[in-house]
């Protein structure tokens, strides 16, 4: 089976400019455009947040979609499931908004949509090849990518350092 | 060399996609690839909704509701933040606008006292109309003594500190009543533009309408003011245009001369190469060294003064001046200032090309920096054209690369060439706006945007408004375009509607008339004024439009702000970084109605575009009755 991809965070490499916060609002838009998507009632809205975390770091925060998703788990109404991607997502008919899953996410990935009375989270952009944020991240700092991939990299960056200056 | 698709994509310009080739198979990198590296362009940017005005900073608000600021840390909505960028980009356009301007008063200041190393006062006739308004006596006086005095009277425009810029009393009276009572009949020029920094400063002007009328205050001191020096200025010293044929296009540049490129804004510059560059010695140098002659071409702005006053050819617009230095045949690209890219350095590094600044407000990286100094004007024209002529024989010929388009034009229309050519009068312009063979006049201006396929926004716009009878009066990079296309022949008259064409057919004239450069709308303007004047309504009134189908510059704002402040509806091409402001954009594209009588509209389609104007022209010719 193919291994699905991820979305990792290099998280020194978050400038705070939170251009991946407006790709996702404009990616869940009607118009899907960023002048369109500010005229629309509800205004759409971003799954991704940047938060700081003092005293030096920006850091992109996005549903993880986890294997054991705790909120799958808690949820009353069976809304939440995960799909055959490997991406866990809310089916909108069947959330009666009892935030739940709210209490349960360790990373504050569920939003609360006001106008229609239901959760809302990360979907990955099932219509797109990239999720928009990653897509629109200007240095980089968001990375879609397999597991066994990101690993790998980390992997051959990792081992450099441990070899540096003892000579060749 | 592959012409693909994506080169196609960019431009209409043959020219373009030839040289986009080539550069792309010697690996050089062109505003094109920098915009594509650049994309997606920040959304808080696009929005205007960031502020770096204070070190609390830099704050932005989001766009979305609930999803982050909605305030900035002062306290400060999305509206006021959108409003104080948008009058910055004023400040910024009408201070180059100006300082140009100004450079042209200084000028005939210097000529004026005898220290004008190489100038001389061209148009006496002009010079006699100015002082004339300035209130200057002429009688029994040499062109000397009233230059003086006019330089003097033009100079304490920009410093005025009250009563108003003399140039804007040629708009309508109604007009004037109108800025007057809004409280944005501007009182200098510098003081205006100050005055934006000020409101704009952490902590004062936090009213989004009271600072888009500062703006408007501005803006006005550009459009009647430090822009109308310039093109009035640069009339006296240098001569006012008249109609003239030449040609436009990279295909201008000569396989057996040495090319040089004035690239840049103001002719103060360009008029001393021009006459460098005729020297016998240094035309004897350049034989000497293997090369027939020295062809001196125009780039952007530069090029629109040359070659309205000399029919000097026209090598492009904006977004062609990285292509020429990629034909590998120019000598020198000599500049002095704005819409000068600072990638010229690199890339002239790639060939033999010198690039050469000039002016001390501006210097670039990889460049040879010879200072212009106006009392030695002449003598150091010629050193900058001698670095051209020397570097010829380094010309390395595998490298020369030069397209073959190039088209006829003629250019040259002033205010004062529009009334000759209609025989004395504005009269029989008037009538065939009556009769409708005349629909309408729209003034088509602004900038290339890679956002925009290069020229299209331009000419097709253009091209509608001629076919539904609309008269386009031009400058800046709209100018070049429409003369690249023939769209400056009497010849185009035959695409025009068939009112239009019979009008031009009968004075000979092209259905785009040029105008100059870009600070020479402000003969857009005198005319318009002269129109409504000689209607008795104000410039609101009149069946006339603008349009900025690729704009992309501060002057750009600037220049759609005076438009509009003098009442003339105006569609940008390109959407301006106001949208995150709901109070900022209704101002713009409604609120302004009352205020100046005319608004924004934003259509990226130009055809659309010119259907706008053309729809607003429909609605002012039937209130007129006509």
């Amino acid at each position: 089976m193919t291994q699905p991809k991820e979305i990792f965070v290099l998280t020194d490499r978050c400038v705070g400019c939170r251009t991946c916060t407006i790709a996702c609002a404009v990616a869940h838009s009607t118009s899907k455009t960023l002048f369109g998507a500010v005229a629309e009632t509800p205004r759409p809205k971003s799954r991704i947040y940047v938060e700081w975390a003092a005293p030096a770091h920006k850091v992109p925060m996005v549903c993880r979609h986890c294997e054991d998703a705790p909120c799958m788990h808690a949820c009353i109404s069976g809304a939440i499931r995960r799909t055959d991607d490997g991406v866990v997502i809310t089916d909108t008919d069947k959330c009666i908004g009892c935030w739940t899953c709210v209490m349960v996410c360790p990373y504050g990935m569920i939003g609360r949509d006001l106008e229609r009375h239901k959760a809302y989270r990360c979907d990955r952009c099932p219509d797109r090849d990239i999720p928009a944020c990653v897509a629109a991240c200007p240095t980089g700092a968001l990375v879609y990518q397999t597991v066994p991939a990101y690993a790998a990299d980390v992997r051959r960056h990792a081992s450099g350092e441990m070899v540096k200056g003892k000579g060749s | 060399m592959a012409v693909t698709d994506d080169i196609l994509e960019k431009s209409i310009d043959p020219t373009v996609h030839q040289m986009l080739a080539r550069a792309r198979e010697l690996g050089l990198e062109t505003v094109w690839d920098r915009y594509e590296k650049m994309l997606p362009e920040c959304g808080f940017g696009e929005l205007g909704v960031c502020c770096r005005n204070c070190n609390m900073g830099p704050c932005r608000i989001s766009p979305f509701e609930d999803q982050g600021p909605q305030r900035g840390i002062c306290g400060a909505t999305a509206d006021i933040i959108v409003a104080r960028n948008l009058i910055r980009m004023i400040a910024g356009g009408a201070a180059a606008h100006s300082d140009h301007g100004r450079d042209l008063a200084h000028t005939l200041l210097l000529t004026a006292e005898g220290k004008g190393g190489g100038y001389e006062i061209k148009d006496e006739a002009k010079l006699a109309t100015l002082a004339k308004e300035y209130g200057i006596a002429t009688e029994n006086r040499t062109k000397e003594e009233i230059a003086l005095d006019l330089a003097k009277a033009v100079y304490a425009e920009f410093g005025r500190q009250e009563g108003f810029v003399q140039f804007t009393r040629r708009a309508p009276a109604k007009r004037v009543a109108q800025w007057q009572k809004m409280g944005i009949d501007p009182r200098g020029i510098d003081r205006e533009i100050v005055e934006i920094m000020h409101r704009t400063h952490i902590g004062v002007d936090n009213d989004p309408v009271n600072l888009i009328l500062q703006g408007l205050k501005a803006s006005i001191a550009d459009g009647w003011g430090g822009s109308m020096i310039a093109t009035e200025i640069s009339d006296v010293l240098f001569g006012t245009p008249t109609p003239v044929r030449s040609v436009a296009n990279l295909g201008v540049l000569k396989a057996d001369e040495v090319n040089i490129v004035a690239h840049g804004h103001e002719p103060v510059l360009s008029e001393m190469i021009l006459a460098a560059a005729a020297d016998p010695e240094l035309v004897a140098k350049a034989k000497s060294l293997g090369a027939k002659g020295i062809n001196v071409v125009g780039m952007c702005c530069t090029g629109n003064e040359i070659i309205m006053r000399h029919g000097i050819p026209l090598a492009g617009n904006f977004l062609q001046q990285e292509l020429a230095v990629i034909t590998g045949a120019v000598e020198a690209m000599i500049v002095d200032v704005q819409c000068i890219m600072p990638s010229l350095g690199s890339l002239c590094e790639c060939f033999h090309t010198r690039f050469i600044s000039t002016s001390y407000k501006a210097k670039f990286p990889g460049a040879i920096h010879i200072q212009f100094n106006e009392e030695k004007a002449l003598d150091i024209a010629k050193q900058i054209v001698k670095v051209a002529v020397e570097n010829y024989p380094r010309r390395v010929q595998d490298k020369v690369c030069i397209p073959d388009e190039k088209t006829e034009c003629m250019v040259g229309f002033s205010t004062e060439a529009v009334i000759k050519a209609l025989g004395g009068t504005l009269d029989p312009l008037l009538e065939a706006i009556k009769s409708g063979a005349v629909h309408g006049i729209a003034g088509v201006v602004g900038c290339n945007n890679p956002k925009i396929k290069h020229d299209h926004g331009h000419v097709a716009l253009v091209r509608e408004l001629i076919k539904n009878n609309v008269l386009v009066v031009t400058t800046g990079c709209n100018a070049i375009a429409c003369a690249k296309v023939g769209l400056m022949l009497p010849e185009a008259a035959a695409d025009a509607g068939e009112g239009l064409r019979g009008v031009c057919q009968a004075l000979g004239v092209p259905p785009v008339l040029h105008m100059g450069s870009c600070v020479d709308i402000s003969r857009i303007l005198a005319t318009c004024a002269a129109v409504a004047n000689a209607l008795g309504v104000d410039i609101s009134d009149l069946p006339v439009a603008g349009a900025a189908p690729e704009w992309m510059s501060e002057k750009a704002v600037s220049i759609g702000a005076y438009v509009v402040s003098s009442g003339i509806f105006t569609v940008l091409g390109t959407v301006p970084p106001v949208l995150g402001g709901p109070v900022v954009t209704d101002v713009l594209t409604r609120g302004a109605e009352d205020v100046v009588g005319a608004v924004f509209a934003v259509e990226t389609d130009p055809v659309k575009g010119a259907a706008l104007m053309i729809a607003h022209i429909d609605k002012k010719r039937a209130a007129l009755g006509i």
